[in-house]
């Protein structure tokens, strides 16, 4: 006897669509460029980003603009483990994953003393700290970074087409893989509880909610992904230095903005973000600063008067929802007796 | 005077205890920046809760408009505070009625995400119109003065000055909050903003005014930076670190805790720059974290966080 039901007739049909479209994606080397390729890699990156900047900020009321720092880590933690201990590149992946997660730990029990918006700030001198450390490691280029030695490149696969294909299945694999984890958190109990935390952390607590406990264990997760996709990005980069991987512009203000536009708190919101984000940057990005500030401008009005993004304002208005994560109580007709 | 200093033709590898005191002497006035960088955030977050993401791009756009009034009417960056104090508060007043009073409430993120988007545009908007390169305030020659205090030991006339300032602005904010109408109604909003709109005070005006003031310090500390060092569009985010490094080591929402918190970090940053160039940044962050990991509620804490 089934009482709570996820699913919905749009998602139901949410779910066809966006498995049609992983299939469609997954066999986009047979019918993309270079170039699509290239980009589409580049988009399924942001997509992970900002759902695991959803998980943290959206969800746990975790609200960092340092996140930087564990995608800055997993990219130099690939390049140790490729340059100095010989590990392949794509076992790295996992590896950097795990020692991010673990550096979480210790870093949250430092930065969990501060709440709300000087918890943001010093999740940022976090990242600093990270970036200036990395500048004193002298083997990994020191202040001017270093490239991934032709060797370690050419061990991942011997043409750089299988390369180029092997690099796009990585991130199309490893964003299914982190939405798929987000997904089922979110289905499960726990995400009951993060909802229910989104929603009033108050009400969560006092309804028996471990909030503190639940909170660590997001934000080392989120470490553990971000660590892996940072390590990914690297790897599709082929060259780090501390200002590029610990950069706030590109692993922070652009996946905010991304998150926000899309409608953060949702896991579809990330997606849409990404898409329209991309639009944008295809279309404007010859405008150079004029088009960040355009890109401020945007996510301050869309705050202000949209505070739940686009998804948020399409899902309210025709009750839609991509994947089946709400929760319907299905009245059963049999149970007879009104009270 | 240059080359008299002793250290420039010091060849022993250690450093005499004058030296270190003179280091720390140089940390100390620094500091006195740091804690004007630290004063206005700590006065907006006392007053409202807020914190602005785009405190250090604020100091860096009054940094530009100083630089601006410098130059179109030939006067001394002194002088020019004159001009740049009343020109961003007004600002500051606008900020908060337009835009800032409509992210205040129980959520925490309109507030982050809107200053953050400001940051971003003022960052993207001074980067279009003066362009990346760094620039620099002249003081003329006041710049280099100097005088002795004993054998060994220098003061620059205008880390003195900027140091002399930085206590008379927390000092000026410390009577204004517990001496004058405006203070009381600061912390009349503070301690419970409903209440205070029953009393009469209209929160967004008093909200606005905070903000007013906190960008007048900010103007301040803006001129005094780019008369200390070169400086470009992109170096807002440090200063707004520095300053939140300097609240938290002095402890939340204690004005004189600020200047305490700021001259830590400089002597820290001071210190740590003796060590290794690459220090001085470090050695400022992890100061400020190891006083997290052991005091997280600052050295002279007031209100809790």
């Amino acid at each position: 006897m089934r009482l709570v039901e996820h699913a919905t007739p749009s998602s139901r049909i949410g779910v066809l669509l966006i498995g049609g479209a992983l299939v469609v994606l997954a066999f986009a080397p047979y019918w993309g460029d270079r170039q699509t390729l290239r980009l589409l890699a580049e988009m399924f990156t942001f997509v992970a980003l900002a759902s695991l900047w959803n998980l943290l900020a959206g969800y746990a009321g975790l609200v960092s603009v340092g996140q930087q720092a564990f995608v800055g880590l997993g990219g130099y933690l690939l390049f140790a483990l490729a340059m100095l201990l010989d590990v392949h590149p794509i076992a790295a992946i996992p590896i950097a994953g795990v020692i991010g997660a673990l550096v979480a730990v210790p870093v949250a029990a430092l930065i969990f003393r501060l709440r709300g918006a000087y918890f943001a700030i010093v999740t940022w001198v976090v990242a600093e700290v990270f970036r200036l450390l990395a500048a004193q490691i002298s083997v990994l280029g020191g202040g001017s970074g270093i490239s991934l030695p032709a060797s370690v490149v050419q061990a991942m696969a011997p043409t750089r087409q299988m390369r180029e294909f092997e690099t796009y299945w990585l991130a199309l694999g490893l964003t299914v893989l982190v939405l798929a984890v987000i997904v089922a958190l979110l289905r499960s109990r726990h995400g009951l509880a993060l909802t229910a935390i989104r929603d009033n952390e108050l009400a969560a607590r006092s309804n028996g909610i471990k909030v503190g406990r639940l909170k660590l264990a997001v934000y080392v997760v989120t470490a553990f992904g971000t660590s892996m996709i940072g390590a990914l990005i690297f790897l599709q980069k082929l060259r780090i230095s501390p200002d590029t991987a610990f950069g706030v512009n590109d692993w922070t203000a652009f996946v905010i903005f991304i998150t926000v536009i899309g409608g953060i708190g949702r896991i579809e919101g990330p997606v849409v973000g990404t898409i329209i984000f991309f639009l944008l940057r295809q279309t404007l990005s010859d405008l150079g600063s004029l088009y960040l500030l355009m890109m401020g401008a945007v996510a301050i009005v869309v705050m202000l008067w949209a505070p739940k993004g686009l998804w948020g304002y399409i899902a309210e208005r025709f009750s839609w929802q991509a994947l089946p994560l709400q929760r319907h109580l299905v009245l059963q007709k049999e149970a007879g007796g009104k009270p | 005077m240059p080359g008299t200093r002793p250290g420039m033709t010091n060849e022993r590898p250690g450093r005499s205890g004058m030296q270190w005191f003179n280091i720390i002497l140089q940390g100390v006035l620094i500091g006195g920046l740091y804690a004007m960088f630290a004063a206005g955030l700590s006065l907006i977050f006392g007053v409202m809760r807020l914190v602005n993401i785009a405190h250090g791009d604020l100091i860096v756009l009054a940094a530009y408009l100083a630089l601006m009034v410098t130059h179109a009417l030939d006067v001394s960056p002194l002088t020019s505070l004159l001009l740049v104090v009343p020109v961003m508060a007004m600002i500051g007043y606008t900020l908060q009625r337009g835009l800032l009073n409509r992210t205040l409430g129980d959520d925490l993120l309109p507030p982050l995400l809107v200053t953050f988007g400001l940051s971003i545009i003022i960052q993207n908007g001074l980067l279009e119109l003066f362009t990346a390169d760094s620039r620099k305030l002249q003081a003329g020659a006041i710049e280099v003065q100097a005088f002795q205090v004993t054998q060994g030991i220098w003061i620059g006339v205008l880390p003195l000055i900027q140091f002399m300032v930085a206590v008379s602005v927390i000092a000026g904010l410390e009577t204004l909050f517990y001496r004058t109408a405006l203070g009381r109604a600061f912390r009349a909003t503070s301690d419970d903003q409903a209440v205070a709109q029953l009393m009469g005070l209209d929160t967004r005006h008093v909200f606005a005014l905070a903000m007013a003031l906190s960008l007048a310090v900010v103007a301040i500390a803006g001129v005094f930076l780019a008369v200390r060092a070169n400086f470009d569009p992109a170096i807002g985010p440090a200063r707004l670190i520095f300053g939140f490094e300097a609240v938290v080591i002095g402890g939340l929402g204690s004005m004189w805790g600020t200047l305490v918190g700021g001259i830590v970090l400089g002597v820290a940053q001071a210190i740590g720059a003796q060590i290794d160039p690459g220090w001085q940044l470090l050695a400022g962050h992890l100061v400020f974290l190891a006083v997290l990991a052991v005091r997280p509620q600052g050295l002279f804490p007031k209100v809790s966080g």
